[in-house]
C-alpha cells in the first residue's frame, strides 16, 4: 500500500501546465535517493539519471507531473472570478466545486451554481459552459481585488479518497499515477547494474500539447523511449474497447505510433514474468507523449504503457495501486532486457 | 466549535441518529432535561420563572442526501435522492455511505469519451452512479445494503471574508442557535425543537408542534441566498453579510405580520442587521407547525445560504451572529414584557 501514499502525496501537490516549477523540487527529491544525479531542465522537466558503466546507449522512461486546472480571467463587479481552462475540462463537473485560487496566497474559492428554481427549462437541461461560470471567494469586491490578478492560477481542491480494493481517487491521478511508476520503478532497478545510462523523466506540460517532452527527448536523445501516461478505466457508461479495468494491470498499446518489435517484446516479458496487462489497440495518434518522442531527432523507438483511470479529468479521478506496482514491474523488467538485447530490438 | 462539529454529522432526512445524539449530549452538559418523540424529534423543555406562556424554537436536525435503491453488475450503487437536490451539482462529488461512512464518488463519463450531443446536455441522475471501489454486485451489497443513507463529503472551512463553507448548513445553522438560546432563563416555557424529515415533507415539525402546543414558534434556518452571478438582481432572494432574514411569505407559510414586525422593530432598534427574504419560493417547519391544533403565530429568522443543498454551502459568520442575536433579542423582549406575548396572540401589534 506504499504505493498508494506516494500517489497520495504526489496529488495534493499542484503543478498546473506551464507553471510546475513549484512541484519540481518534491520530485527531484522522489528521485533522488534511487538516481545518480537529477537534473531540472529549462522546461522543468525533472530528470532522475542512472550512469551505465558504459553510457553507450539510452533508455528514456517519461511520465508527466503536469495537471489540469485554470486561469482568472477576470474579476466581475461582485468579486467574483470569471475563468478559463488549462487543458480539457468538463465545465458540467464545476458545479458545486471547491477550488484553490493561487492568489497572494492559497484561498479556497467556490464554483457555485444558479439555485435550481431560477433555471428555465431549457437552461436545466443544457450543459452549464465555462464562460457561465463564476468563483465565489466569500469576500468584497475591493478585498478580492487585493488578492488575485488577472492570470492567476487556480487547481482543483485536493481531497484523496480511498476506496475499497486498494483503489485511491483524488485529483490529478493523471498522470501522478505515472509519476509514481517511475517511483516505483527506480526501485524495481535497484539490484541492476548497467552499461546504459537510464533516464527517468517526470514531462511538463503534457496536457497542452505535449511541449515538456519535446523538450527532453530532444536533450536527451535516448535510443528507447517508455511512456507512462492513463487511459480510461473501466466504467459503465464507457464505449466498448474505449476503456480498461482497473486492476488488470498496465495497457499495452499496440499501432502505428509504437515501435512493433520493442511492444512485442514488453507483451513476451508480462506474459513470461506473469503481469498482467490489457493490449490498447490504437489505430493512430495516442494523445500521448509517445506521438512526440516517436519522431524526436532522428526518431526514437518507443512504448506505451497506460494505467486505467476512472473519470479522467474530474476531481474524483479513480486508479487501483496493483496497476501502478504492475506498470513499474513491468517497465523495469522490459528495461533489464532491452539494455542487453538492443541491437537486435531495435532493427526492423 | 459548534458549528463545525455540527455541519461534519451526517443526518439525512430518516437518520437523524449522529445528529440527534450529539444534540442530546450537548443538552445534558448544559444539566438541561429532553426528549424524544415518537418520530424521533429532540424535544428541551426549558421551564420559566412563571410558566404562563411557551415558546417554541425550532430547527430541523436532518439534511438531503441520497439512499441506496440497488447494484450495478459491476459493483457500482444506484441511488435516489433525499430531499431536493439539483442532479446537474452531482457529476464528479465524494459522498460516504452509511453509519461506517463508506466513500465513494459519484462517476461520470470523461469528457473524452462524450459524444458532441452528449456535451451540451446535462447528466440524468437516473444515470449516475456511485463507485465505491468494488469489484463486484455482492461486495457492494454487503457495503452499503439497500436503503443505506448517502451523504455528501464536505468539510466545515472558514474562507475568504468571515465566511463558511460547509455541507448541511441548512439547518444545522438553526440547531446551532437553539442550543445556545438554551443558555438564556426565560419568564415562559422555552421548548427547544430539534425536529426531523423536513426536507421531506416538513414531518417532525407537525408532530413536535402538536405535543408542545406553544403560543407562539420562532423557525431558525438556513435560506436560500441567490445574490449569485447569473441570476437577475430582483430574483435575490437574501443578501449575504446583510444579517439574519425574515420572512414574509413562501411556499408553505404566511408569517404573522405582527410577530414578524417586532422582531425587525426590535433588530432595528438595537441596531443589529436584518432583512427580509425577498421571494416567496421555499418552504420549511413553520408550514405544518402554523397549522398545529388551534393555530400558531409563527416568524422564520434565517440564516442566508448560497449554494443551499449542496456540498459547499456558503454563509457569512456575520448572519450567523445576526441570527443569534436576533433570536436572542426577541426572547429576551418577550420575556421581559410576557404581554407582547398575549398581544401577538390576540392579533395585536406591539410597539417598541
Amino acid at each position: 500500500m506504499e504505493c498508494i501514499s506516494v500517489l497520495k502525496e504526489l496529488s495534493v501537490h499542484t503543478a498546473v501546465s506551464g507553471y510546475e516549477k513549484s512541484m519540481a523540487d518534491y520530485i527531484k527529491e522522489s528521485f533522488g535517493k534511487d538516481c545518480d544525479s537529477v537534473e531540472e531542465d529549462r522546461f522543468y522537466n525533472v530528470i532522475g539519471i542512472k550512469k551505465g558503466n558504459k553510457s553507450n546507449k539510452k533508455i528514456m522512461i517519461t511520465a508527466h507531473y503536469d495537471e489540469i486546472g485554470f486561469l482568472v480571467s477576470g474579476i466581475d463587479e461582485k468579486g467574483f472570478l470569471r475563468f478559463t481552462s488549462v487543458g480539457g475540462i468538463d465545465p458540467k463537473i464545476l458545479l458545486a466545486q471547491e477550488v484553490i485560487v493561487h492568489g497572494r496566497s492559497d484561498l479556497l474559492g467556490i464554483i457555485g451554481a444558479k439555485p435550481p428554481h431560477l433555471l428555465k427549462p431549457e437552461e436545466a437541461k443544457k450543459a452549464v459552459k465555462m464562460g457561465e461560470l463564476r468563483i465565489d471567494m466569500g469576500m468584497t469586491p475591493e478585498k478580492v481585488r487585493e488578492q488575485v490578478s488577472i492570470g492567476d492560477l487556480i487547481t482543483f481542491k485536493a481531497v484523496p479518497f480511498e476506496l475499497q480494493g486498494k483503489k485511491l481517487s483524488s485529483k490529478t491521478l493523471d498522470n501522478r499515477c505515472g509519476v509514481t511508476s517511475l517511483i516505483e520503478i527506480l526501485k524495481e532497478l535497484r539490484p541492476f547494474k548497467f552499461d546504459s545510462d537510464i533516464y527517468v523523466v517526470a514531462t511538463t506540460q503534457e496536457e497542452v500539447g505535449l511541449t515538456g517532452v519535446e523538450i527532453a527527448s530532444y536533450n536527451l536523445q535516448p535510443d528507447i523511449a517508455i511512456v507512462i501516461d492513463a487511459c480510461h478505466g473501466d466504467i459503465p457508461d464507457a464505449p466498448k474497447g474505449e476503456a480498461y479495468a482497473l486492476g488488470k494491470g498496465p495497457a499495452v498499446a499496440i499501432g502505428p505510433n509504437l515501435h512493433p518489435k520493442l511492444t512485442k517484446k514488453v507483451i513476451e516479458i508480462a506474459k513470461s514474468e506473469n503481469i498482467p496487462y490489457q493490449i490498447d489497440i490504437e489505430r493512430g495518434d495516442t494523445g500521448t507523449e509517445a506521438w512526440a518522442t516517436q519522431v524526436s531527432r532522428s526518431g526514437i523507438p518507443t512504448i506505451l504503457l497506460s494505467i486505467p483511470v476512472r473519470y479522467m479529468h474530474t476531481t474524483v479521478e479513480t486508479v487501483h495501486a496493483n496497476d501502478i506496482e504492475n506498470t513499474a514491474k513491468l517497465a523495469a523488467r522490459f528495461i533489464v532486457k532491452a539494455e542487453t538485447e538492443m541491437e537486435e530490438l531495435l532493427c526492423f | 466549535m459548534l458549528l463545525k462539529e455540527l455541519t461534519e454529522l451526517n443526518g439525512i432526512s430518516g437518520n437523524e441518529d449522529a445528529v440527534r445524539e450529539y444534540i442530546k449530549n450537548k443538552v445534558s452538559e448544559m444539566n438541561l432535561e429532553c426528549k424524544t418523540d415518537s418520530i424521533g424529534n429532540v424535544i428541551v423543555h426549558k421551564k420559566g420563572s412563571s410558566s404562563d406562556y411557551k415558546i417554541m424554537l425550532s430547527a430541523h436536525m436532518d439534511e438531503i442526501g441520497f439512499i441506496v435503491t440497488g447494484y450495478g453488475e459491476n459493483g457500482t450503487l444506484k441511488f435516489k435522492t433525499v430531499g431536493g437536490i439539483d442532479e446537474r451539482i452531482l457529476p464528479g462529488k465524494r459522498v460516504v455511505i452509511g453509519n461506517s461512512k463508506i466513500p465513494g464518488v459519484i462517476g461520470c463519463k470523461p469528457i473524452h469519451m462524450q459524444e458532441r450531443e452528449e456535451r451540451g446536455i446535462n447528466i440524468k441522475l437516473k444515470s449516475l452512479y456511485i463507485d465505491i471501489g468494488a469489484e463486484k454486485k455482492e461486495e457492494a451489497e454487503k457495503l452499503a445494503p439497500l436503503g443505506d443513507y448517502i451523504s455528501f463529503h464536505s468539510e466545515y472551512v472558514e474562507f475568504g471574508e468571515e465566511c463558511v463553507k460547509a455541507k448541511a448548513l441548512d439547518d444545522r445553522v438553526g440547531c446551532a442557535v437553539l442550543i445556545e438560546m438554551l443558555k438564556g432563563q426565560y419568564e415562559f416555557d422555552l421548548y427547544a425543537c430539534f425536529t426531523v424529515q423536513e426536507e421531506v415533507g416538513l414531518r417532525g415539525s407537525e408532530v413536535a408542534a402538536y405535543n408542545v402546543n406553544p403560543d407562539i414558534a420562532l423557525i431558525i434556518e438556513g435560506t436560500t441566498c441567490s445574490d449569485v452571478p447569473e441570476v437577475d438582481k430582483q430574483d435575490y432572494s437574501t443578501l449575504l453579510g446583510e444579517g439574519a432574514a425574515l420572512t414574509i411569505m413562501d411556499r408553505t407559510s404566511y408569517a404573522d405580520k405582527n410577530l414578524v414586525r417586532l422582531i425587525y422593530d426590535l433588530s432595528k432598534k438595537y441596531g443589529i442587521k436584518v432583512q427580509f427574504k425577498q421571494t416567496t419560493t421555499g418552504g420549511n417547519d413553520a408550514g405544518k407547525i402554523q397549522r398545529s391544533r388551534s393555530g400558531v403565530k409563527v416568524a422564520s429568522i434565517s440564516v442566508p445560504c448560497r449554494y443551499i443543498h449542496s456540498p459547499v454551502s456558503v454563509m457569512s459568520k456575520r448572519d450567523y451572529e445576526s441570527c443569534k442575536e436576533i433570536v436572542s433579542l426577541a426572547l429576551r423582549e418577550m420575556s421581559r414584557n410576557t404581554d407582547y406575548i398575549q398581544t401577538i396572540k390576540n392579533g395585536g401589534t406591539v410597539d417598541v
